[in-house]
């Protein structure tokens, strides 16, 4: 026990810190991955196959494809093109790109596979009937976009990206294999110098169920204030 | 873009599909078996079984599948009493951890499938079951049981593909199946684009071939009422 106490004798310091920065990662991650939807979105509401086309490759194989080499390819790859740009310039050697960056890049990128999917799910949720109905108020462009079809899209998609948002901390816990000191990486560092893995893993568990446990009451909470008048 | 590179990897990663499909197909099969039973537990007034199962989903459901399999593969090895009894036989081999990891996985998602399923079925048909003579045992094997797969099939057929997904995470404990050796040949060549595809190539098939064959599989048992 006393090698999860706080301060220079335990690993308690150290696993809350990774903690926050799991959480950290994660934020960023959703943030980025809610914004990146927005264009694909659009795309898939298009007209025009080409871009439907684009979108529908982008999710599918996002969705499709293991997220471990997802996060190969942007890690190894990242730093191989930057290489590449900075051997054009002179400067040859390793170049390494911040971890924090490239994991937030990486699970940005598949939650926003997801969230296209769920956003667009809530779109098409919205009755016509509610667009003609604005139209013929004479409400229209802008103002109908945030007046009427984007609060309800978020209402509607609310669960779905509860249901993303727990999809994004777990898949935090790959990029450990960037070296970023999140949760997991931190567990693999302090079992390795106590030879205690299973008291690290343990406390690895309770600290991720902490992190889904809370934000699942968050979600409920939002959904139920949203939904006043609805059910 | 180096298109040999492509076609070679493509080969040298086909040679892990079979470690692959090997774990995916057996991890399924047992956890099925293993989220029948986690759905019995959860559905007897037993309070200790009825409780250990909703625990046993909700921690397996909060916790990254890369924790469960660290968990199983160096969090257990740590005590000598394992190491010295007979489910060493079993954990000393990464194959088998990677196995056991994902089978309980698979059978908490699982089991809250099966689950929903039961619950979309009206109520009134286990008490007409009964009424026409037959006991609980037939009346779920008979009456719910094939109704509940039936609303489960789309569901279960998204558990797969995330499976499918899942098996990848098994690389980090040293099997080499698809992702392990495509993980391998990017060290070796330092090219991820030209591996990615590759790798890419087989795991959108195997999730094509998955999908085709679950929308037959749909359209067989959903019957128009």
């Amino acid at each position: 026990m006393e090698l999860l106490s706080l301060g220079d004798t335990g690993w308690g310091d150290e696993m809350l810190r990774a903690c926050m920065m799991t959480l950290a990662v994660s934020l960023c991650a959703m943030v980025f991955g809610l914004i990146l939807a927005i264009p694909f979105v659009l795309m898939k509401l298009s007209n025009s196959w080409v871009l439907k086309f684009i979108a529908n490759f982008f999710t599918t194989v996002v969705r499709g494809i293991p997220e471990l080499l997802i996060i190969y390819l942007f890690f190894f790859g990242s730093s191989a093109a930057i290489m590449f740009v900075a051997s054009i310039f002179g400067h040859n050697g390793y170049i390494e790109i911040n971890a924090f960056f490239i994991g937030a890049f990486c699970v940005g990128i598949i939650c926003a596979a997801y969230s296209t999917e769920v956003l667009r799910g809530a779109v098409k949720a919205i009755p016509k009937g509610q667009i003609e109905a604005s139209h013929s108020y004479g409400i229209k462009g802008r103002r109908m976009l945030f007046g009427i079809m984007i609060p309800q899209t978020l209402r509607i998609a609310l669960p779905g990206i509860g249901n993303i948002w727990q999809l994004v901390l777990k898949d935090t816990a790959l990029i450990s294999v960037t070296g970023l000191v999140e949760i997991m990486r931190q567990t693999h560092i302090a079992s390795g110098s106590t030879r205690e893995p299973f008291l690290f893993l343990v406390t690895a568990g309770i600290l991720y169920l902490l992190l889904t446990t809370f934000s699942n009451k968050f979600f409920m909470i939002a959904e139920n204030k949203y939904s006043k008048g609805f059910i | 873009m180096n298109f040999n590179l492509i076609y070679e990897s493509f080969l040298d990663i086909l040679k892990g599909l079979g470690a692959s499909l090997e774990i995916i197909i057996l991890s399924l099969f047992l956890g099925l078996l293993l989220s029948v039973g986690i759905v019995m537990m959860r559905l007897t007034k037993n309070i200790i079984l009825n409780s250990f199962s909703r625990s046993f989903v909700f921690v397996i459901r909060g916790t990254p599948l890369l924790v469960q399999i660290y968990f199983i593969y160096y969090g257990l090895a740590q005590f000598t009493a394992i190491r010295e009894s007979f489910i060493w036989i079993v954990l000393k081999e990464p194959f088998w951890c990677g196995v056991l990891a994902l089978t309980i996985n698979t059978s908490a998602y699982t089991s809250e499938i099966i689950r929903s399923g039961l619950n979309s079925i009206i109520k009134g048909q286990a008490e007409s079951a009964v009424a026409f003579g037959m006991n609980k045992f037939q009346a779920f094997k008979r009456i719910l049981l094939p109704q509940a797969i039936r609303q489960s099939i789309p569901a279960y057929s998204n558990e797969i593909i995330l499976m499918i997904k899942a098996s990848s995470l098994v690389s980090v404990i040293t099997i080499m199946e698809m992702t392990g050796i495509a993980r391998k040949i990017i060290s070796k060549t330092f090219a991820p684009i030209e591996v990615f595809i590759a790798a890419g190539i087989i795991y959108l098939a195997l999730n094509y071939l998955v999908t085709v064959i679950f929308k037959k599989i749909e359209k067989k048992y959903t019957i128009s009422y």
